[in-house]
């Protein structure tokens, strides 16, 4: 089974660099119970911080894709992107609605761009 | 749902399976279903193996993180930048494990009991707990939401595969529909979880500055992107506000 899971070392680091530092936060709210407040400062600053993270790695994923998404023209990304946020939009926030805009976008001018 | 007072409530297992089963009726699920199909497809292409992936899901179980994780240590981080990166953007789930807490608490409710709800709590969890636990007895909100978060992780396993599979198996230009998956959905739900300005401004900020921020090759771009665009998205907030006051 080698083959399924890899080497140890993919799962030690899974463990040290993914499910620790992740899982922390779960175990500190556990603890902490209700002694923090969900509007203050600080949540409000974690928040900004993480979502900005998180835009920054979408960035990343079609800046500098990995894998098949490389081969797509980067023209190609930005807008199959900007028409999932613009048919998302239009569609009352759906994101479902948005999600399918731009896999149609990437998909058909995939086809026309050879 | 069935009423609080229903024979439906009355064994814990029923309880479950209710949960269970809530998995499977909300849309959300589609939404999750779809991320988890792209990060499948991520971690083949960053070259993980299928085992390594599913292992992630169940002990990671936050998508966000799951694709720093996987995009920091496939594009070269080092084991230390890929947990600082993961960290942070956890921290979120402090103040989600906190306000759901007091729903699923009786007053005899033991701390270890909670550590399996509390595990599951990531952003649909949370969202679907506050919906659907008013509707629960109280003494089987913890069975209910250890079912929810069973049926909706299970989801995603098989959402795994399938993306993984797929992206070892289509031709390129699907597989690069499916990789788009996990950036549209994120970028999508993220816009829709924007409630204050400072998380609107953090996403669109955090959306600008990765690029300029990559030009330097830091090995922790997304982090320094990231702290700078909340940290002045922060500071937006901060102004207006005192402006008001």
């Amino acid at each position: 089974m080698s083959g399924f899971i890899g080497d140890w070392q993919a799962l030690v680091v899974l463990v040290l660099a993914g499910f620790l530092p992740n899982e922390l936060w779960r175990m500190l709210g556990l603890w902490l119970g209700g002694g923090i407040d969900e509007g203050s400062e600080l949540l409000i600053w974690v928040r900004a911080v993480a979502t900005a993270i998180l835009a920054g790695v979408i960035a990343q994923i079609l800046v500098l894709p990995p894998g098949a998404l490389a081969g797509v023209p980067a023209l190609l990304r930005y807008g199959a992107v900007a028409a999932g946020l613009a048919v998302f939009l239009l569609a009352r926030r759906s994101i479902f609605a948005g999600v399918v805009a731009g896999e149609v976008v990437l998909v058909i001018g995939q086809l026309w761009w050879r | 749902m069935p009423s609080l007072e229903s024979p439906h409530w009355q064994t814990p297992l029923r309880a479950y399976l209710r949960g269970l089963m809530a998995a499977g009726q909300t849309v959300l699920t589609l939404v999750l279903f779809a991320t988890y199909l792209g990060i499948g497809a991520l971690a083949h292409d960053s070259h993980f193996s299928l085992g390594w992936l599913l292992v992630s899901t169940v002990l990671m179980w936050a998508g966000p993180a799951q694709i720093i994780l996987i995009s920091t240590l496939g594009s070269g981080a080092t084991a230390i930048q890929a947990a600082i990166a993961v960290t942070v953007s956890a921290i979120r789930l402090l103040p989600m494990v906190v306000s759901v807490l007091p729903m699923l608490r009786t007053p005899t409710t033991k701390l270890r009991q909670l550590i399996l709800p509390a595990h599951f709590v990531a952003v649909t969890l949370w969202v679907e707990c506050f919906r659907l636990l008013p509707q629960v007895p109280r003494e089987r909100r913890i069975v209910f939401t250890v079912g929810l978060g069973t049926g909706l992780v299970t989801v995603c396993l098989i959402a795994n595969v399938i993306g993984y599979l797929l992206a070892a198996n289509l031709p390129q230009s699907l597989g690069a529909a499916i990789l788009l998956l996990t950036p549209l959905a994120f970028l999508l739900s993220t816009a829709r979880n924007c409630r204050e300005l400072a998380d609107f401004v953090a996403l669109v900020l955090g959306l600008a500055l990765f690029p300029l921020v990559a030009l330097l090759h830091t090995g922790v771009d997304v982090l320094i992107s990231g702290v700078s665009a909340g940290t002045i998205a922060y500071g937006v907030h901060w102004m207006r506000r005192r402006r008001r006051a």
